[in-house]
């Protein structure tokens, strides 16, 4: 009869010191994060990456050069990376794009100035310790369910910064949703949310969830949460990783700043 | 590249004798789908395995003013692949023991649902249980938003105390129209798509849709794309299958076997990520070979070696629980008729006697040029599953073995030109069992139609044979046993 529990601690520690430290293992080091706009000046009527992109994230200027590129409707596939031929848009390594503004998530070439404003704290000092989570997949390739389930695994072991996934939503404090939204999937969502208590939120997880994805234009496939639901936190990504997951989480609950305005990275 | 499948032309009315034939030589039918061949005209395609190691066959066949008699009598896995052709192209097939809706109810309309357009918010989820009652006899609806971070379905027990009357799952909440997604796009660029239907099956999709462009355009894709193709496959097996014990180790209480399972299911994912940059391994396939050049490192080859020898003392201790056994033995049995009659795919119906693997009956990129062994059992309850499932693990690793020190220099990508008006097949064998993948190019080069038959849409079909006056202490267990997705299944 094997002895499970002598077997686990003969293991030792398997969980990342990170985000505690800031330099701990995100578990991440090498995946490819979204795409990111370099230096080098983008062709005149090129149209590659906007042509080639299969979620029409990239809108262009009147010269047909890249002018907007919103990471809502980003699916890190890369293809424009492949397409681009001046080499202005580029593999990326950041992948923490969990945002409280829809708009924060939309680079462009000529960025409106924008007024920093305090963050207007959302949430009680009281409840920042602790979180307990309602997840809902309303349409989903369950890329992101798998990466909701890595969460509790040992490396990242959620558990230990105070966030907890909860069956009922009675007892919840967050609706995570990811998926579409798709036509069968609204009402059951709805009323997830419905019997929530309040104070809650929500954060909209994985492109699909932010803007409708792959498969926003079929005639089941939805357009995600926006406009459905009230959302503190965006979080693009197909999927997001593990570490993004909670480095969101985390944003939520203000216990890290946010990383991405207007689409361009603000490492504080 | 043609991977070999026989095309011909059936009369409805030659339909019923043909599956008969088909059957009474040890073929089984895969598929049916339909696609519109004109504008104004519907084609019903069947796709048929004849005896291992023959060609496919697709039989075409024309409906008689949207009618087809219904061949689910005789090859009842047909049941679901006929009332999706209702639902989505209109089609009526008779005498179908089970005429109502599968994919979505609420369409009311004469264009094909498939083309319709515009999100149809009324469209949901269809809703038929037979009528069980008697005294004390209660129905327990379960979903579709279930505890912990799942995927949503509803699942309906008529039950009585701790026994199981008949159970029915409520599926297809999650239908998102993922083939109609791929219509009117370029076929060199949806392999993103593809990779779209089941995350965890990502490989596995774009693999099969490639192939099935690359069957279109004749391509001939590199031998070094080829090898790397198979390994790529291997390795989503490794994370599916170690996340596949952590999940039963879990459904049995085996607390730490779980969060064991867990992690070394995180552990190739990781190393999925160091060498493809994404922890699915999406973003590398493409018609004609991959999108770049990968290079195994020492480091992957280290982790890799590690890691085979963390998940054999893993399954090695699996195997040596009692109490883990003692819930998995006798549990859910599938039998063989049923598994073989309701198309039972993969594990699930290896672990009940039928011996099937793509990879070996109709091999594909490097599996050509290898030697796939494919375990089985004959017992079909949950620990044939996972017994299946363990074997195959070591076998992946003995795969990659083999694979990786005799990868080839050279290109990994060809041209892939397409002719307006082709067509063309392609299939992997997924960690979840068979996936097929059939494209049809319109005029103007763009993709007309493309028909996703997926493990997992077989493997729930079968799934509640084995539920139905079981009890309900043994249910999660026997769910977990069958690595369902539910994505892949509803698309």
């Amino acid at each position: 009869m094997p002895l499970w529990t002598l077997r686990g601690l003969g293991q030792g520690i398997a969980t990342t010191n990170w985000p505690d430290r800031p330099e701990g293992d995100t578990g991440q080091q090498s995946g490819y994060g979204m795409p990111t706009i370099g230096a080098e000046p983008c062709h005149d009527a090129c149209r590659a990456c906007a042509e080639v992109c299969p979620t029409r994230a990239i809108q262009l200027d009147t010269r047909d050069r890249l002018a907007t590129l919103d990471y809502g409707r980003c699916i890190a596939c890369q293809l424009c990376v492949d397409a681009c031929p001046s080499g202005t848009l580029q593999t990326g390594a950041e992948w923490a794009f969990g945002v409280r503004e829809r708009e924060d998530l939309r680079w462009s070439s000529n960025p409106a100035t924008r007024s920093e404003h305090a963050l207007i704290s959302h949430i009680d000092a009281s409840f920042r310790g602790s979180l307990h989570i309602r997840h809902v997949d309303a349409g989903s390739c369950n890329g992101c369910e798998s990466e909701l389930q890595a969460l509790v695994n040992p490396f990242y072991n959620l558990h230990r910064l105070g966030i907890f996934f909860t069956p009922s939503p009675r007892a919840a404090d967050l609706l995570l949703v990811t998926g579409t939204v798709t036509a069968a999937m609204r009402e059951p969502l709805m009323a997830t949310w419905e019997a929530m208590p309040e104070p809650r939120r929500v954060l909209a997880c994985g492109t699909c969830a932010v803007c409708g994805g792959v498969s926003a234009d079929t005639y089941a496939g939805g357009h995600g949460v926006e406009g459905i639901l009230p959302v503190d936190v965006w979080l693009p990504g197909c999927p997001p990783n593990p570490a993004a997951i909670i480095e969101a989480l985390l944003l939520l609950l203000e216990r890290k700043p946010q990383r991405i305005q207007r689409g361009r990275v603000h490492a504080p | 590249m043609s991977l070999g499948f026989e095309k011909l032309s059936l009369e409805p009315v030659a339909l019923h004798a043909r599956v008969q034939a088909l059957l009474a030589t040890g073929g089984r039918m895969q598929m049916a789908y339909a696609w519109h061949a004109q504008t104004d005209r519907i084609e019903v395609r069947y796709l048929a395995a004849p005896a291992p190691s023959q060609p496919f066959q697709v039989w075409c066949c024309r409906p008689d003013e949207h009618t087809l008699p219904s061949l689910t009598t005789c090859a009842p896995l047909l049941g679901w692949y006929e009332r999706e052709i209702h639902d989505l192209y209109g089609v009526c097939f008779t005498d179908h023991p089970q005429p109502y809706p599968l994919i979505a109810d609420g369409w009311m309309d004469t264009t094909p649902l498939i083309h319709a357009s515009g999100w149809q918010r009324q469209l949901h989820a269809p809703h038929h249980v037979p009528d069980v009652h008697g005294d004390d006899v209660q129905l327990l609806s379960f979903g579709p938003v279930r505890a912990g971070a799942v995927e949503s379905a509803q699942f309906l027990f008529h039950y009585l105390g701790e026994s199981i009357l008949h159970y029915q799952p409520r599926l297809f909440f999650k239908h998102r129209g993922m083939e109609r997604a791929f219509e009117g796009r370029d076929p060199l660029t949806a392999t993103t798509i593809a990779e779209r239907v089941s995350g965890v099956g990502s490989v596995a999709h774009a693999l099969a849709y490639c192939q099935a462009i690359e069957d279109a355009a004749g391509c001939d894709v590199p031998q070094r794309a080829q090898q790397w193709r198979a390994v790529l496959a291997e390795l989503e097996r490794l994370y599916n299958h170690l996340y596949y014990f952590g999940h039963l180790a879990d459904t049995t209480t085996l607390k730490v076997g779980h969060a064991e399972g867990a992690l070394l299911s995180e552990r190739a994912k990781q190393l999925n990520a160091h060498m493809t940059g994404s922890r699915f391994l999406r973003n590398v396939l493409t018609p004609g070979g991959l999108r770049r050049d990968i290079t195994m490192t020492h480091d992957c080859l280290n982790t890799l070696y590690v890691l085979r020898k963390q998940v054999d003392s893993y399954l090695v201790e699996l195997e040596r629980t009692t109490s883990y056994l003692d819930r998995l033995i006798t549990t859910g049995v599938l039998t063989r008729q049923v598994a073989f009659d309701q198309g039972a795919t993969g594990p699930v119906e290896r672990a009940s006697g039928l011996d099937r693997d793509l990879r070996r009956d109709h091999p594909y990129a490097a599996y050509r040029w290898l030697k796939v062994s494919v375990p089985l059992a004959d017992e079909g309850d949950a620990y044939a599953r996972a017994k299946v499932r363990a074997a195959e693990l070591r076998a992946s690793f003995d795969l990659l073995d083999t694979l990786i020190p005799s990868l080839t220099a050279g290109p990994v990508r060809a041209e892939c030109p397409l002719q307006p008006g082709s067509e063309g097949l392609g299939w992997a064998e997924s960690p979840r069992g068979s996936l097929f993948y059939a494209v049809h190019i319109n005029g103007d080069g763009k993709l007309a139609r493309v028909k996703i038959k997926s493990p997992s849409f077989s493997n729930w079909r079968a799934f509640p044979f084995t539920v139905h006056r079981t009890n309900m202490m043994d249910y999660a267990i026997n769910q977990a046993s069958f690595g369902l997705t539910i994505a892949g299944c509803d698309r």
